[in-house]
């Protein structure tokens, strides 16, 4: 067997979890591929390293592949993803300060609740000119975007009312430390870190805006991908077979010992062990509490490019890079999502797979049967914390209803 | 044509601004990493961004310059994607530039080889000072070697040299092997008769 090899970057991040234990644990040797994990700090690092062909594909936030693909800010260079790395996994970390000021108890908040105490602070500092900052880890990322999602439902303007300001994932505990923001939206276990640390206190998880976010992606050139199809498929099984093995009982705490390694996540092993088995300390000093699904890697096929998640994205930079929604530019989007590609590198292997390729998000109050073609695939609830939904075939309805 | 050189490294920046302005490129604006970038750039207003792929900055600079496009109209970009070659090298050599100003490819484009040029120049100069540094180690470990030898067996430095050599060729070893060997062997049990 040939070992056809890929080097993928990725951020020192728990969701680079899937291609980091697909080549620790054998799963991509098992595919008769190899892969070479890049770490870098920052996601225009990232991209540009897969760009230009330093890398094959990349762990990657989902709103930056559209942003490349449609040229946003840079020249536009095709882009596709053939598999979802996982859903949610984020939180949103108050300074002790603000946290203080919101009045945030030990629990998880509730998203209206803690919105309303924050908007309130949040008014205050505009009115005596020192606006509420908060940092998110890159201007086309899902944390920018739920982010905005929340404050807006809750009547903060986020380009008025406060700062958003952007800081990579590493550094953004450190920006919290020392006062340049009063608040992160970023994944773990950088929350954690700045829990452990003292300097912060977990006010939301992202799944919480969002139960089913999409989150990191895989993501190639689209015209590698085309070059090097059966090798991506079976890059795709090999990332499957880690999310299979990743949701076992009983193997987290060795993922915990392989992610916390100096060349991976160089972080606490506790503080990974706690996000991947779904238990957040929220206060310094404080039990964690366990909140399900906090991240999400494999069940209802989670791995899955819903297109439908792919538009949402798309509706969101509409919405705040202020630019018009135009169809064309819509459907780019859309199709950077590739179901063909992860149908047809698990069509036979036992995998759910969706009949579809589009959903409405956020439609599901209650766990429901989905169409498959293969496999039997349940969706659990997937609603945004406002419980409005997202119909992809109307885009513009959906924005002029959030206006 | 103002440009700004943002590099963790001030041995680097310093090759390279020395370059561009043997080029004739004078309008430069060293920035300082340990300060807050935004406000230098802003105040610098330069035309084209050079800052080391590796700055932890950079998500944060992309933000900036596309904020700054919605106020003022710059453009910021990577270099041009049409010359992927002159690209490809850039990122090769670790450079990554942004273009803040709508400027042309032609004028860009020397800009951007130059800086490419002189960041190899500096890898090679640190891997020539480290060929270096490790050529002086290996020196001083012979040298010991060297002195063991001869007090041990009362031999004089070229027989000492030689013993050296000979089990060297003999185990398909370098010399600075060996004699790192009997350094250490000579560290653990010196005092053994």
């Amino acid at each position: 067997m040939t070992a056809e090899s890929f080097r993928i970057g990725f951020l020192p991040l728990v969701d680079a979890a899937l291609p980091i234990l697909a080549h620790e644990l054998g799963f991509a040797k098992a595919e008769g591929i190899k892969l070479e994990l890049v770490r870098d700090m920052t996601w225009a690092t990232v991209r540009d390293r897969l760009l230009y062909g330093h890398t094959d594909a990349a762990h990657m936030i989902a709103p930056l592949t559209i942003a490349t693909t449609l040229g946003r800010d840079r020249p536009a260079v095709p882009l596709a993803v053939p598999f979802v790395l996982g859903l949610n996994g984020n939180a949103v970390t108050f300074s002790a300060k603000l946290a203080a000021e919101t009045g945030l108890a030990d629990g998880l908040g509730d998203p209206v609740k803690i919105g309303t105490a924050l908007k309130l602070i949040a008014d205050a500092r505009l009115a005596v000119g020192k606006r509420l900052r908060f940092g998110v880890v890159h201007r086309y990322s899902s944390h920018n975007y739920m982010l905005r999602y929340w404050l807006a439902g809750v009547g903060i303007r986020p380009d008025q009312d406060i700062e958003i300001v952007v800081t990579s994932p590493p550094f953004a505990a450190d920006a919290l430390a020392a006062g340049e923001v009063d608040g992160i939206c970023v994944g773990e276990p950088w929350n954690s870190i700045a829990v452990d640390s003292g300097v912060g206190h977990i006010a939301l998880a992202t799944a919480q805006i969002w139960r089913r976010g999409v989150e990191k992606v895989l993501t190639m050139r689209a015209t590698a991908l085309e070059e090097r199809r059966g090798e991506v498929e079976a890059l795709v099984r090999s990332l499957h077979s880690a999310a299979a093995h990743f949701v076992e009982p009983g193997v987290a705490e060795e993922s915990a010992d392989i992610l916390a390694r100096p060349e991976y996540l160089d972080a606490p092993r506790d503080a990974v062990l706690r996000a991947i088995t779904d238990r957040i300390r929220l206060v310094p000093g404080g039990e964690p509490i366990h909140y399900p699904d906090f991240m999400f890697q494999y069940r209802e096929a989670a791995n899955f490019p819903w297109r439908s998640q792919a538009a949402w994205l798309y509706s969101q930079m509409v919405r705040w890079d202020y630019m018009a929604f135009d169809d064309d530019a819509a459907a780019a989007a859309s199709n950077v999502f590739r179901p063909d590609v992860y149908r047809a590198a698990l069509a036979g292997s036992g995998a759910p797979l969706p009949g579809a390729s589009s959903k409405l998000e956020g439609g599901l109050d209650e766990p429901i049967g989905a169409g498959s073609t293969q496999g039997r695939l349940t969706l659990g609830s997937d609603r945004f914390f406002d419980g409005r939904a997202f119909d992809p075939d109307d885009i513009q309805g959906y924005l002029a209803g959030i206006e | 044509m103002r440009i700004a050189i943002i590099d963790t490294s001030a041995g680097r920046a310093a090759v390279i601004s020395d370059g561009l302005r043997e080029a004739g490129l004078d309008d430069l604006v060293l920035v300082d990493t340990t300060r807050p970038l935004v406000a230098q750039i802003e105040a610098a207003t330069p035309d084209v961004v050079l800052i080391n792929l590796e700055n932890p900055s950079r998500d944060l600079l992309e933000d900036f310059f596309a904020m700054s496009r919605a106020l003022a109209r710059p453009i910021a970009m990577f270099v041009d994607q049409s010359d992927a070659e002159a690209t490809g090298a850039a990122i090769d050599a670790g450079v990554s530039a942004y273009v803040v100003d709508g400027l042309s490819k032609q004028r860009i484009k020397p800009v951007i080889e130059l800086a490419v040029r002189r960041f190899q120049a500096f890898s090679r100069l640190q891997r020539e000072l480290d060929d270096a540094k490790t050529a002086l180690a290996e020196r001083a470990v012979i040298d010991k070697a060297k002195a063991i030898l001869m007090k041990r067996r009362q031999i004089d430095e070229p027989e000492a040299y030689a013993l050296l050599r000979g089990q060297a060729m003999r185990t398909n070893r370098r010399i600075s092997e060996i004699a790192e060997a009997i350094v250490t062997s000579e560290a653990l049990m010196g005092d053994m008769e």
